[in-house]
């Protein structure tokens, strides 16, 4: 590897840990999607300065070619996150469902209310 | 007198609530007190309605935080002077409340903190370590010396109130480590009184080492969190006035 692709590859991670900081700075995440995403660039950022680590790792492991194990990473990482982005989605339509639920019975007792006021 | 608002966040809290709030109201006759029922599959609500509180029933469970921010607004809209935290769970002493208002007089947010010499309460290990930092360190960005930043038992005043109201933090320990930065970023004074922590009514603190080691690697998650974060602090944004409420 040249030390201009090196520096690609800093560059590049460098650009990645910042946008997530700067995001979280803004308060555009919850803690618990920030520390995921932190760990993310983190890792990303240590690829790019030490490259052999993953030839190193891919031998200890005993996959031929380095890349093949950063995709197979990437792809469970990708697979774990959707499943996640899934839970966290069935979780909040349920979490409207009850308050479309609750506003419908609260809009009926007022209706029953202004009626009996007016009634009387 | 000022009018005062206890706001008691409650999430499956029926055995301890009732006691919590009528003991509240043998202390302090003149104040209302508010029940937030944090989505509670139990009796909260109901119990703490029959001790004679207002209670606010969330229909999900938005955790301390999102309770007390209800408690809050609920302050700000109906123009109170001070909303004072008390734990459903017995650990905060109603008759101490007077000491947090009292202090309110020439400070913005009180906090009733327990000292090595009042109150038995027990820590060691890392979370102890982490209540340290978190001391020296909310001490340094609030000018003010605080021992114990951890406590929940908290009087807010005017000036503060609105600025909770809206952004009050809701993640896991935000509700003691962020409010406290967002309090002294938007200019609030901060002053702690000791005060003696109980044991609780119902529940069980947790104290395994694992679970606090978590808590010291959260805490300080959240520490340099709440002061990397930028704060917009608007004060009075979208709570409407009280007359539209009263009318």
């Amino acid at each position: 590897m040249s030390v201009a692709t090196q520096i690609l590859g800093i560059v590049a991670s460098l650009v990645l840990v910042a946008g997530i900081i700067e995001m979280l700075r803004r308060r555009q995440f919850t803690e618990k999607y920030a520390v995921m995403w932190l760990v993310v660039a983190v890792i990303v950022l240590v690829l790019a300065i030490w490259p052999h680590s993953l030839v190193d790792l891919a031998n200890l492991i005993g996959i031929a070619i380095p890349t093949n194990l950063l995709f197979f990473v990437a792809i469970v990482f990708t697979v774990g996150v959707s499943v996640h982005q899934s839970w966290e989605l069935s979780r909040l339509e349920s979490e409207t469902r009850k308050l479309a639920e609750d506003l419908a019975i609260l809009r009926l007792e007022i209706e029953e209310k202004l009626k009996d006021k007016a009634d009387n | 007198m000022d009018r005062v608002l206890i706001v008691v966040p409650a999430w499956n809290e029926e055995e301890a609530v009732g006691d919590t709030v009528r003991e509240i109201f043998a202390a302090l006759p003149d104040v209302d007190v508010l029940v937030v029922d944090d989505g509670s599959t139990d009796r909260t609500a109901r119990v703490a309605r029959a001790a004679g509180a207002m209670v606010l029933e969330l229909p999900i469970n938005l955790g301390v935080g999102g309770a007390m921010r209800a408690g809050f607004r609920y302050a700000v809209r109906h123009d109170y002077d001070a909303a004072v935290q008390v734990d459903a769970d017995g650990q905060h002493n109603p008759v101490e409340v007077k000491d947090l208002l009292a202090e309110l007089g020439h400070a913005d947010l009180v906090i009733g903190v327990r000292f090595s010499g009042k109150g038995a309460y027990h820590v060691a290990g890392p979370r102890k370590w982490a209540m340290k930092v978190l001391a020296v360190v909310l001490s340094r960005v609030t000018k003010t010396k605080l021992t114990d930043t951890t406590s929940g038992f908290k009087a807010t005043g005017r000036k503060t109130l609105p600025l909770f109201a809206e952004n009050y933090p809701t993640e896991y320990l935000g509700d003691t480590i962020e409010a406290l930065v967002i309090a002294a970023r938007g200019g609030c004074k901060i002053v702690q009184v000791p005060v003696n922590m109980r044991v609780r009514r119902a529940g069980t603190p947790s104290h395994s080492p694992l679970k606090s080691s978590i808590y010291l690697f959260r805490a300080g998650f959240a520490l340099v969190l709440a002061l990397i974060r930028r704060w917009d602090i608007k004060s009075n944004a979208d709570t409407p006035l009280p007359t539209e409420v009263k009318a």
